[in-house]
């Protein structure tokens, strides 16, 4: 069962071959895995929160208090801060290091991830709630993919030498912006981390890291890594804390030259008035989504609706890119719908630490709620619900698998981001239609379309307001790709050579010099 | 002139030949430069025509989707001539309405399998090519409106990178227009800033809607007018005079507006980011104030530096956001500095900017002339040494004289603020270290010169610097190949050079299942 569960989704969309995924080579994960960290992470030191407060941090599967977790708030960011600018002064070990070695540094961590994959995955799985079988075949090796990636671009970002006017010479230096504050999600907690961390270090950055309240733990064991593999003190400084309080502190800060966060829409916009109103620190953002799924009525059936079925369920549907509105072309609607409650209907729901389980608990008590309220507002407002709908366990935090027809795009569960396991299926006619119907929106994150037309695939996908379009797959990632949104759903990209942009400041040095010849 | 990414840089005709002049001296070495130029240079005035005394204004109007409205609240407001104080004209005043009218009309020109969205990249980079002729051909006019007219072209091909990702994929990046882009642009450099903003958008297939400066929008109508000869289509570019607070507030609140990009003032760029915020989220580039080090070491040539570092704060009347303000210079040639630089002050001609062998004109309104006025209070009551001028010239109009500080402490408030007039702090140093240290404790980061002939110090001190455009052994150098944007509270984003384009860019990443992937 787990073999064919996962040949018929993980492989095929991570694209990591099928002989990593069997059975045989997922190490039987331990449900109680030891916490070793659970303190601030500043200049390489774990400190108390100068307050001495801490949280508890929740295993949704049980609802259970798994440890206390010290809480950083505006004083700690400031030692963090500080730290950080300590580490970015000229003549630093880490502004002197060679870029090469950056990029080894980078590997070194990668390499320490991978060494500890099993473990890390197993933390993931308790602190989070996703499957096991997925923090140990995609989590964790994303990051590590994601980690090496940047670690070889240290050496080769390179500026430019400019053919100006005159007798100059002229070239750009990409330089460091100085002190980054990340902000990161709890729905991919380790894989977030990398991302921010990836490009930000590969480019000579310090950071100073906020990780979501929910989901401290990983983000803590790999500040031990980056220690271990011999980042100078200050360079990286993780900060476990709430976002109103420490995250604030970080997005209003007078010495952050940067903030990038990843999250709701909402705080997105809390976060670029607070930079208005401080310091004008650079801004990105990757925020909601409501990404349109195109099905078109020549699509490979068997495939639209296992991958339609995956761009939503996947991650207990908590995805920014969730392909939460899936517009299926009306000649095929009734097969495409039959067929999709039935692979819902066969969704595995359960333990997170047993291999067969698809679906794990949503993250905390308050996503589950806002979950379940948004399914009232589905069957309230006349959507069709085909199936799911309810509570899927007695205790922690689980949903069934849902889903909604006849849905409208003026219906709530058409516009919000609902980020639980429900899916939208709405029908439409023709092309012109469905693309009108799928910028419609606010957001604009990614989009998918299935067809075999040539034609129809570029006409929509360059139509398509979103940052990201996949054609006949939904939720391919690489650390090649740049990802990010259009509209509300953030701006600047993340990974790719484009993800070192935003991690940048452009010199523009110009020489005068006696000749110039070209 | 060049057929690609070519500004036509001033209404100046430069002397044939002189580009590649390599013997070129420090006084009449800056002609290619027109940020530079040094009006004294006789040889080079000699090619600029007389300007038209009393031009007529023709468009006075706002320009929307090709055509000339009056504004929606039938307000107007009065343009004056600096130099007189008299009334120019009267120019149609846009507010929210007129915003609302000019984005639905910007919006319209970006639908889906619009002309402009249908037009091939190259078609308009022809476009910006023939905007450019027809700027050059009526640069007297354009000049005499106030400044110097500057537009750039580029051809630019959509660009398209695949990228390799794991599995049995094909990806590639789109780089797609990010749609209306509203602008706002400064007194300063009308035309030029007029070109900075337009031309990237526009060679990225963006739509626009421009606010320039309500002390300085003719030559932005002119501009209008010129674009729709060269065949823009309708709602492409839409020219809206107006205030900041009601029509550049529109702009920056507009949730249908997707970037906006603003150079002026640190103060209003702080609103503009809390209004894409509280909107809709828009992109936002902001190119805003600098407080300048210009950094003079003992072994630099002396007599260059001091006539670099003169233009370097004096150009444009002062009114540069890259002015040179700080002036470091080294403790053993500190006093013959100041002694060559007050002198150089001095002989500054004043008088009316029409006027041939004229360097400085007055200030741009009564505000700033005031505000001028006020700091160089504040510098002699903070105990600066006024080496030269501190005090208005022509009682009539808005003139200030040539003024430098020397003794100048970092406190003070002359070292700290931006005063974007005729005004040079110099200040002393002893040391590498110091100086750097001394440079880089301001809020801003947008330019720095340093001066020195040790290759050393030279590399190192521009490595320092948190500027984002730092000259060495030249101050103000600039073209439309080189990057120019803020570090710090200076801005974010670059202007002008291939970076530039990034700045009106949404990437879109297509990823495609095939069913065998090769290398």
């Amino acid at each position: 069962m787990l073999r064919t569960v996962l040949i018929r989704t993980l492989p095929r969309v991570f694209g990591i071959s099928k002989c990593q995924y069997s059975a045989a080579t997922i190490p039987k994960p331990s449900a109680q895995p030891e916490v070793h960290y659970n303190k601030l992470f500043i200049n390489n030191e774990w400190q108390d929160a100068v307050s001495k407060k801490s949280f508890p941090t929740i295993n949704p599967a049980t609802g259970e208090v798994i440890c206390l977790v010290a809480e950083a708030d505006k004083a700690d960011v400031d030692k963090a801060v500080k730290a950080a600018r300590d580490a970015f002064r000229f003549g630093s070990p880490w502004r002197r290091m060679d870029a090469s070695d950056r990029g080894l540094l980078l590997n070194r961590l990668a390499d320490a991830i991978e060494r500890d994959s099993a473990y890390l995955a197993e933390l993931e799985t308790l602190d989070n709630g996703k499957p096991y079988a997925v923090s140990y075949s995609v989590d964790v090796p994303m990051v590590v993919k994601c980690l090496r990636y940047y670690a070889g671009w240290a050496d080769k970002w390179e500026g430019k030498t400019i053919p100006i006017d005159g007798d100059f010479f002229c070239y750009t230096r990409h330089e460091p912006i100085g002190v980054c504050g990340q902000i990161i999600p709890w729905n991919f907690p380790l894989l977030m981390q990398a991302w921010k961390l990836g490009p930000a270090l590969a480019t000579g950055n310090t950071v100073v890291m906020k990780v979501a309240e929910q989901t401290p733990l990983t983000a803590l064991y790999v500040a031990s890594l980056i220690k271990e593999v011999g980042f100078p003190p200050g360079v990286v400084n993780i900060l476990p804390g709430m976002g109103p309080t420490a995250g604030s502190a970080i997005a209003s800060h007078m010495d952050v030259d940067k903030v990038a966060f990843t999250g709701s829409t909402e705080v997105g916009h809390l976060i670029q008035q607070a930079s208005g109103a401080s310091n004008l620190k650079k801004v990105t953002l990757e925020l909601g989504g409501k990404s349109p799924n195109i099905i078109m009525s020549d699509a490979n059936m068997a495939d639209a609706v296992e991958q339609s079925h995956f761009a939503l369920f996947f991650n207990q549907g908590q995805c920014c890119c969730a392909g939460s509105r899936t517009y299926v072309q009306d000649t095929i609607y009734d097969e495409f719908m039959e067929r999709s409650v039935q692979r819902a209907k066969n969704r595995v729901v359960g333990d997170p630490f047993n291999l067969k389980t698809e679906q794990g608990p949503q993250v905390d008590e308050e996503q589950f709620k806002k979950i379940i309220g948004y399914i009232s507002s589905g069957k309230r407002e006349g959507a069709k619900l085909m199936c799911g709908g309810g509570v899927a366990a007695d205790r922690g935090y689980f949903i069934e698998p849902t889903i909604f027809g006849d849905v409208q795009d003026s219906m709530t569960i058409a516009r919000e981001e609902i980020f639980g396991p429900v899916m939208q299926i709405l029908k439409f006619k023709t092309v012109e239609e469905v693309i009108d119907r799928a910028n419609d929106t606010k957001y604009g994150l990614a989009a998918a379309i299935f067809t075999k037309d040539i034609d129809k695939a570029h006409y929509i996908s360059n139509g398509l307001r979103a940052g990201t379009v996949w054609i006949n797959c939904y939720d391919v990632f690489g650390a090649q790709a740049p990802f990010g949104g259009y509209k509300y759903s953030g701006n600047g990209r993340e990974l790719g050579e484009y993800g070192l942009d935003n991690y940048t400041e452009v010199k523009t040095v110009t020489i005068k010099v006696p000749q110039k010849n070209s | 002139m060049c057929s690609t990414w070519c500004y036509t840089i001033s209404p100046y005709t430069l002397p044939v030949g002189k580009q590649t002049n390599m013997s070129s001296q420090p006084e009449n070495g800056q002609y290619h430069m027109d940020l530079n130029l040094d009006h004294g240079d006789t040889e080079s005035r000699q090619t600029i025509p007389m300007p038209i005394p009393d031009l007529e204004v023709q468009y006075t109007k706002i320009f929307i989707d090709n055509e000339w409205h009056e504004s929606c609240s039938g307000r107007k407001m009065q343009v004056h001539n600096p130099a007189t104080g008299d009334l120019l004209c009267e120019v149609e005043e846009a507010d929210t309405e007129d915003v609302d009218k000019a984005v639905w009309s910007a919006r319209a020109a970006f639908q889906l399998g619009s002309p402009w969205r249908c037009m091939d990249a190259s078609d308009r980079g022809q476009l910006l090519t023939r905007l450019a002729d027809l700027v050059e051909r009526d640069r007297l006019q354009l000049a005499v409106r106030k400044t110097h007219a500057h537009t750039h072209t580029r051809t630019h091909i959509l660009k398209r990178t695949h990228i390799l990702t794991y599995g049995e994929y094909f990806t590639y990046t789109r780089h797609e227009p990010i749609g209306v882009c509203g602008q706002i642009i400064p007194w300063n450099f009308p035309v030029m800033m007029f070109a900075w903003k337009i031309a990237p958008a526009l060679c990225c297939g963006n739509t626009i809607i421009i606010k320039p400066a309500e002390q300085t929008p003719l030559t932005a109508l002119h501009m209008a007018h010129l674009i729709k000869e060269a065949g823009f289509p309708p709602g492409v570019v839409n020219v809206l005079p107006g205030y900041g607070p009601t029509a550049g507030s529109a702009i920056a609140h507009h949730m249908d507006i997707d970037k906006i990009a603003f150079t002026g003032s640190t103060a209003v760029g702080k609103l503009i980011q809390q209004a894409a915020g509280e909107s809709n989220l828009k992109r936002v580039t902001l190119e805003l104030g600098g407080k300048n080090p210009n950094i003079v070491f003992a072994d630099c040539d002396l007599e260059y530096a001091v006539e670099q570092a003169h233009s370097g704060l004096f150009f444009n009347q002062g009114q540069c956001c890259l002015a040179g303000s700080r002036v470091f210079v080294e403790d053993s040639i500190y006093e013959e500095f100041v002694r060559r630089s007050a002198e150089k002050a001095r002989n500054k001609v004043l008088g009316n900017p029409l006027v041939p062998g004229v360097d400085q004109g007055p200030q741009i309104d009564q505000k700033q002339f005031d505000k001028i006025l006020e700091l160089i209070e504040s510098g002699k009551r903070e105990g600066a040494t006024l080496e030269c001028g501190g005090g208005p010239w022509d009682q009539r109009s808005l003139f200030i004289q040539p003024t430098v500080f020397s003794n100048v402490t970092d406190n003070m408030r002359i070292a700290k603020e931006e005063i974007f007039g005729p005004v040079q702090q110099i200040m002393r140093f002893y040391s590498v270290k110091e100086v750097i240290q001394r440079a880089n404790t301001t809020h801003y980061g947008l330019a720095a010169g340093v001066f020195t002939n040790d290759i050393d110090k030279a590399l190192t001190v521009s490595s320092a610097l948190q500027a984002g455009t730092v000259w060495v052994n030249c101050y103000n150098a600039m073209s439309s190949q080189c990057p120019f944007g803020g570090f710090k509270m200076s801005g974010n984003g670059r202007e002008l050079g291939e970076y530039a384009l990034q700045e009106y860019t949404e990437v879109k990443a297509v990823t495609i299942k095939i069913s065998q992937k090769n290398s």
